[in-house]
């Protein structure tokens, strides 16, 4: 079965063309110099629509996670982690944690993480994140 | 809103609870909303506005014959019958309507006539959290639990704490779900659902409703019961995506709908004698304690492990059960504005002795939304 994949719109091209092109894109006010996500034209936190997407450095720490012990149908029969990561940007942003066994020992809240990317079609490939060396 | 000047005069759930195979989602709204006004006395003809969530206001009010001059569709999850009543009474007040209906109806279990759980793939869910393997809420709720845990060095043991406190109040309900007492140990060995989350942490998926009828104090003194006065309300929004919550050890939408509600009741948390906090899932009591003021951040744990929220404790807290244990079909809300008026009117099954006042708090989504109502039976 195959996976379940994101169906961008003109908001969030430039992230995804981004995902695609192997690099992390954010978008940042020109006003008010904040960092934000997901993608939007304008900045949530003063309004602005002076904002820039620009190549984040795809570096976070793991900020929190489930295990899933239920795996949907097109994640395969094994569980898996499902995670938040806390950019070095600011942001945070839903992954999955790869690299690694997914289990509460070697999932440790606050351990570097950098984004890879996995190809999943032509158009779309998914942020996904592994352990870093911090 | 003005204090007390709108009330509740009918309240009912489902005529039955946990498993109907043979009653369909609207069906389910019929059934409670026809019990709600056999106990006010009063037929469809005698309603002029409607409200509910999950089904549209106007199917709900074609399939009973009211012809309403007020319909509220507000559908922002489990506590959207919260921010029904707290616009009901404003409405009352502005006079948009003299007798508001409030339904809730849910086929979790069987499904019988139900839509299904799905979020198209160009939503801000479809793009940034379905990809990642996300399913029904206990792998979406539970999220942000962690990071609480390690702030505030909660343990597995304090959620599996919760749910025993809670079956406890469970065993005082003959219409509860499950009755049987359960321990920690109970809680941390039932099946792994999404580690950290057991299956005894989670809420049950049952078949159910519950049906209010609201109408200005004035009026409420010729009804059959005993009025229920609302006393103040909060209602809030954060994010549809639990991985953009504000802050995963604390509810920024609990803390504002919270901090509205008493203000505009103008009570202190001393003042409060009954609390429901809906629960989804064990960790929910906790922020909901802390986010309301009840407890310091990170002190809830400690609070419901005290016994504070348990039988004979100071804060007797979702003494229907909860949603861990009495039932929960989807849209919990409606079952914790059912028992707090039960013990407003002094008719619960676990009913706290000389009871005034009463506090429903509720979650939409996963952290999505929330809405409070404090409830007083004294005018």
């Amino acid at each position: 079965m195959a996976r379940i994949l994101p169906e961008p719109t003109p908001e969030t091209r430039h992230f995804w063309d981004g995902c695609r092109d192997g690099e992390l894109r954010l978008q940042r006010c020109t006003d008010c110099n904040h960092t934000y996500f997901p993608p939007r034209a304008f900045c949530p936190s003063c309004a602005s629509r002076k904002v820039e997407v620009y190549a984040a450095s795809g570096r976070g720490v793991l900020w929190s996670y489930v295990i899933n012990h239920r795996p949907r149908q097109d994640m395969g029969t094994e569980p898996y982690a499902i995670a938040v990561v806390k950019l070095d940007e600011g942001p945070t942003m839903m992954t999955n944690i790869v690299g690694c066994p997914q289990t509460p020992e070697a999932l440790v809240l606050d351990m570097a993480v950098k984004v890879r990317f996995e190809k999943q079609t032509d158009d779309i490939s998914l942020p996904l994140f592994e352990p870093a060396q911090s | 809103m003005k204090q007390n000047s709108v009330a509740v005069v009918g309240a009912a759930e489902t005529t039955k609870m946990g498993k109907i195979p043979d009653v369909s989602v609207i069906g389910l709204h019929a059934d409670a909303a026809l019990n709600a006004m056999a106990d006010a006395g009063l037929k469809p003809s005698d309603i002029d506005g409607v409200a509910t969530a999950g089904i549209s206001p106007v199917e709900l009010a074609h399939y009973l014959g009211i012809k309403p001059t007020y319909a509220d569709g507000t559908s922002v999850g489990g506590c959207s019958f919260m921010l029904h009543v707290r616009h009901a009474a404003a409405a009352i007040n502005a006079g948009l309507a003299k007798t508001i209906l409030i339904t809730h109806g849910e086929s979790g279990r069987s499904r019988v006539g139900a839509g299904g759980f799905g979020r198209a793939p160009s939503s801000l869910m479809g793009q940034f959290e379905m990809p990642y393997g996300v399913t029904s809420p206990p792998t979406m709720f539970t999220i942000p639990v962690l990071r609480y845990m390690k702030t505030y060095g909660v343990t597995e043991a304090d959620l599996a704490n919760v749910a025993v406190v809670q079956r406890e109040w469970a065993a005082l309900n003959p219409r509860a779900s499950f009755k049987d007492p359960i321990t920690v140990d109970d809680v941390l060995n039932s099946p792994m659902i999404a580690w950290p989350f057991r299956m005894l942490m989670c809420c049950l998926v049952t078949d159910g409703g519950g049906a209010l009828i609201l109408t200005s104090a004035d009026r409420a003194k010729d009804f059959p019961q005993k009025p229920v006065y609302i006393l103040g309300t909060g209602e809030s929004v954060e994010t549809p995506l639990i991985s953009q919550m504000y802050d995963f050890t604390s509810s920024t939408a609990f803390k504002i709908s919270g901090k509205k509600a008493f203000d505009e009741a103008g009570i202190s948390h001393a003042d409060v004698d009954h609390l429901m906090i809906y629960d989804a899932f064990a960790h929910l009591p906790l922020y909901g304690l802390e986010d309301l003021g009840f407890c310091k951040p990170g002190e809830a744990k400690d609070f419901i492990r005290e016994r504070n929220t348990a039988i004979g404790g100071k804060l007797p807290l979702n003494t229907n059960g909860g949603g861990l244990s009495y039932m929960h079909s989807g849209m919990y809300g409606m079952y914790a504005l059912q028992e707090s008026v039960r013990q407003m009117r002094g008719t619960a099954a676990a009913q706290v002795k000389d009871a005034k006042i009463s506090i429903a708090h509720g979650v939409g989504g996963m952290f999505a939304a929330s809405g409070t109502i404090v409830f007083t039976n004294e005018k």
